[in-house]
This record gives C-alpha cells, structure tokens and sequence, in this order.
C-alpha cells in the first residue's frame, strides 16, 4: 500500500449526508463443510441513498455471491444485511438485478417484459402502461415495444433488462458485471446511458465489475476487493463519473495526472490484497 | 429472401424437395416393375393398381362393416383421447416434478418403473381389469404416451437458467406465478418434444393394441386382411397408417412454429 502514490486507500473516505439504505455488517460466506471454502470475510459497507457504488476485484473474490446475498438470494454463514433498518429474508422487488446476460422471457416483447414486474404484483393496467412507456423512452426502445428479445441486438436487450429493472422503481438496483458481454461501443453507449439515468433520476446503484475503468467512469465510490477470501481492502471516492460525459473529452479526462494516478493506485491495492492471500 | 451460405439458397430447399420426390418416384416405380413385369406373386407383393383399386373401394363401401375412414376415426379417436389426456396430466405434473423435489421423489419411481415395460407386456393386466372395448386402449394409449411428456417436462425445468428464475422472484412474482408466467412457457420447446415423442409411440402401441384385440381400428384391419390373405388391404393399412403418423407429426410441428417462435434463436 505504500505504492499508492500518496493515496492511502481511505484517503478519500466517503462521507454523505443522505440516509443508509443498505448496510452489509461483517457479512460472512462459507461454503461446504470440513474443508469449507470462504469466499467472503468480515465485509461490511454502508449504502448512502443515491450513491453509485461500484464493487471492484478480481474474478473469484466473491463479488457475486456479495450481490446474491444482498439480493435475498442467498443467505449468509454470518454477519447480516439490513435495509432501511430491517434484515433481508429474501427476495423482493425493492432490490432488482441485473445480470450479465439479459435474461429476458424470449415469448415476451420488449413491452410485456418490462411490464413483468409490475403485471405480477397486480399494479393496475393504466398505471403500468404509464410507467412501461416511461422507462422504455428513458432506454431509448420506444420504437422496439413490440419487438421480441431474438429480434433485438445484444445491447439493446441489455438495455430492456436496465428498464425491467427500473420500472419498479425499487430503492436498489443491483447489478453483476451487466456490461461485460457486450462490445466496446454499446459498453460505452451504456455507461453513459445509464450514468444518465443515475444523474437525473437519483437511484442508488451497486454495480460489479472487474473493470478499473469502468468502475471510475460509473461510481460515486468505488469499494476495491482482495481475492478469495473476499475482503475489503480499499475505497475510494471516484469523483470522475461527472466529468465524464461520453464525449471527446472524456480522453482529456482519462489522461489526467488524477485519473492515472487513482487508476493505478485502485490496481496496486488489488495486486497485494491478492498478494497476502497467496 | 437472401443466400444464407449455413442454409444454403433459397432454390436449393426446392431443390431437396425434388429429391425427396424422385426418392419416392423410384420406389413406387420399382414397386410398379416388380408386380407387373418381374410378376411377383400378388400375395407377397400387390401391384400398385390393385392396392389403389382396394383403397378406392373401402373407401366407397365398407371392409368388415366399416369404412377405411371410419377404421382409421375409430383409431384416431382412441389416440387422440389418450393423448390429450396425457398432456393435460403429463405436463403439469412433470413440470411440478422439476420444480418442487417432494412431487418429484412421488412420481418418479412409478413413472421410471413402468416406462421401459414394453405396452403390450402389460396390456393384459388392462383388458383384464378393464375389458376388451375402448377403455382398456385407451388408458394403454394414455399409459404410453404420459412418460415421454412426464420426463421432457421435468427435464425442461432443470434446464431453464438459475437467473430467469431469480429474475421473476425479484420482479415481484409469487411462486405459483412463478409456474405459470416463467416455468411453462420456458418449458413449452421440450413439451413439444415429448409430445411429439408421445404421439409416435402411442400410435405404434395403438396399432400393436388393436391387433391383439379390437373389433375396429386401423390396425385391427390390417390383421384381419391378414387372416385372409388380402395384401391388398393390408398394403393399404400400412401405407394410410404411414401418411397420417408423419401428417400427425407435421401437425405437432407446426405447433411447435407457432407457439415457439424463439426455438433456435439468441435470446
């Protein structure tokens, strides 16, 4: 860590005004019996409402099940979630996913799968019509309602996954690596739309990814991992997801002294929290 | 329509049709040859005029009180109850086997013991119990064509992603809603594959049943021709009972189109 160019990992720790929504205390995960493995150990964090929290480490230091516990999806060897104050017991809409592959329901159209969600929970007909044509205009798919998932591109399915998602208007959105499938232009193209919808609608976000780069064009902080198990070994408040705008001047931006010099302290901190595990 | 070079233009498709008619052209010519110039003896091998000149007249009049159409709907019948019996149960039942374990260790062990008995072994049990008229081939036709259903159904459920499933639950749906919304229409690809497998084996039990005992049927006709010795009519049963399996089977698969859409696509 004394690698980190002046940058102690808590340097720029996160402080906000606004209220915790979610609070992981010393989550624990173990799997398996006698040679239990342990893919999370003593993780805690607090979700600030509106904070775009973007959860970075290499492959393997429990980030998912991170995300499948705080979903309801999982439940976890020790510690506890809370949200709002109260423990989570299992999955609800007031935390919705979004994964990696769209999963869409391939009879659906674009419409009817945004419109799952509130159809399954009897939200009357009108109200859902409104907010399905809502969210489907903010992804830009107003005119691919009626399409099915097969006939729409690889991004434009992710991008009828971040409506679904969304439309519930549900206090976290929780998202697993959601542009890691994707090409290098619609990533781009997606990571602007969705710091969009951030900037102006205030959602609180958790996003994983392994991507450096993408983690500091996204968050509002960004809480580095070690390697199994997984801990936190570092956070840091990203500052950059304003300036960067999708633009040309976004390279002016990645090569400035700040950029660099955050960016390489982010993978030093990964390098020997991996180091001390070996 | 463009040249898909994986499926090959658009004229070649005709082009395997043509193939697939001259295939038959060259059997029925050899067929034709063989009867009436090599003259094989017409009990071993009908000519083709005279089978056609047996349909038309089974047709129009009657073989053994009955109509070729009227055996052929009396065979029908018998298949399509059974059938549509077995998926009103087989579907909902294996896709409930998928999803809840409990249901699954109920039925599994009757459907796996009796699944590979050959139909006729326990044919007997059911005209036993349940006399020799429809009933008992009936519940023979359901018996046989509910496994196939049964285990594409439970199979279909293991298949479907962890994450779709989880996606429903997070979206706010019920477990049951669950079944009906993600579950069913997921499995509907591999139902159509049981059901096209159900429908094959039940139709080569239904003949096999009807031999064994019937006073009517498809299959009963052919055995009857046989006891005296019209090959005539016996030509005539297996050709009709040939075109109506692959017409059931086409029918099955255009299903299948219609209510699959997505079957073979990235989705």
């Amino acid at each position: 860590m004394d690698k980190s160019q002046g940058l102690t990992p808590q340097s720029r720790f996160f402080r906000s005004d606004e209220a915790v929504i979610l609070s992981v205390d010393r989550l624990q995960m173990r799997y398996g019996g006698k040679r239990a493995v342990e893919t999370l150990d003593d993780f805690s964090l607090d979700v600030h409402k509106g904070e775009f929290i973007c959860i970075l480490g290499p492959s393997g230091c429990g980030k998912s099940t991170l995300l499948s516990v705080v979903a309801g999806i999982l439940r976890p060897t020790g510690g506890s979630v809370t949200m709002n104050g109260r423990p989570i017991t299992g999955m609800d809409w007031h935390r919705t996913l979004m994964f990696q592959s769209p999963t869409l329901y391939p009879w659906l159209s674009a419409y009817d799968n945004v419109a799952f969600g509130p159809r399954m929970r009897r939200m009357p007909r009108a109200a859902v019509d409104e907010r399905v044509r809502r969210y489907l205009e903010l992804v830009g798919l107003t005119e691919f309602a009626a399409a099915k998932p097969y006939e729409l591109s690889g991004g434009m399915k992710q991008r009828v996954a971040l409506a679904r998602a969304l439309v519930s208007e549900p206090s976290v959105i929780l998202m697993d690596e959601p542009f890691g499938a994707l090409d290098a232009f619609t990533r781009t193209n997606m990571q602007v739309l969705i710091r969009d919808i951030w900037r102006k609608h205030n959602n609180t976000l958790l996003l994983i990814t392994h991507d450096v780069d993408e983690a500091l064009a996204l968050a509002s902080r960004v809480v580095v991992m070690s390697a199994r198990p997984g801990r936190l070994v570092g956070m840091f408040d990203a500052m950059f997801s304003h300036p960067l705008t999708g633009t040309a001047e976004d390279d002016a931006v990645r090569a400035s002294d700040e950029y660099v010099k955050l960016r390489r302290a982010i993978l030093n901190l990964i390098d020997t929290g991996e180091g001390k595990n070996r | 329509m463009t040249d898909d070079l994986s499926t090959g233009p658009r004229g070649r498709r005709f082009g395997l049709w043509a193939v697939t008619g001259l295939t038959v052209a060259v059997i029925l010519a050899a067929w034709y040859l063989a009867s009436n110039v090599f003259s094989a003896s017409p009990l071993f091998l009908p000519s083709p005029q005279s089978v056609w000149k047996a349909f038309l007249t089974i047709c129009a009049t009657q073989y053994k009180g009955y109509t070729l159409w009227q055996h052929l709907g009396s065979s029908l019948q018998r298949l399509m109850l059974a059938f549509g019996l077995s998926v009103v149960t087989a579907v909902p039942l294996g896709l409930a086997s998928g999803y809840v374990p409990w249901i699954k260790a109920i039925w599994e062990p009757i459907i796996e013991f009796y699944r590979p008995l050959p139909p006729l072994a326990y044919y007997t049990l059911l005209v036993l119990w349940m006399g020799i008229d429809n009933e008992s081939k009936v519940m023979l036709l359901y018996l046989a064509c509910f496994a196939p259903i049964y285990v594409a159904c439970a199979s279909a459920v293991m298949r479907i992603g962890q994450n779709y499933l989880r996606n429903a639950r997070v979206l706010g749906a019920r477990r049951g809603q669950v079944f009906l919304h993600v579950i069913l229409p997921f499995a509907l690809p591999e139902i159509f594959v049981g059901m096209r497998t159900a429908l094959g084996v039940g139709y080569t039990t239904l003949v096999a049943a009807e031999m064994v005992a019937a006073r009517s049927g498809i299959g009963w006709m052919v055995l009857d021709a046989s006891n005296y010795l019209r090959s005539d009519i016996i030509f005539v049963g297996i050709l009709v009972m040939g075109v109506t399996g692959i017409l059931l089977d086409r029918v099955i698969r255009l299903a299948e189109a219609y209510f699959v859409p997505w079957k073979g696509k990235d989705y």
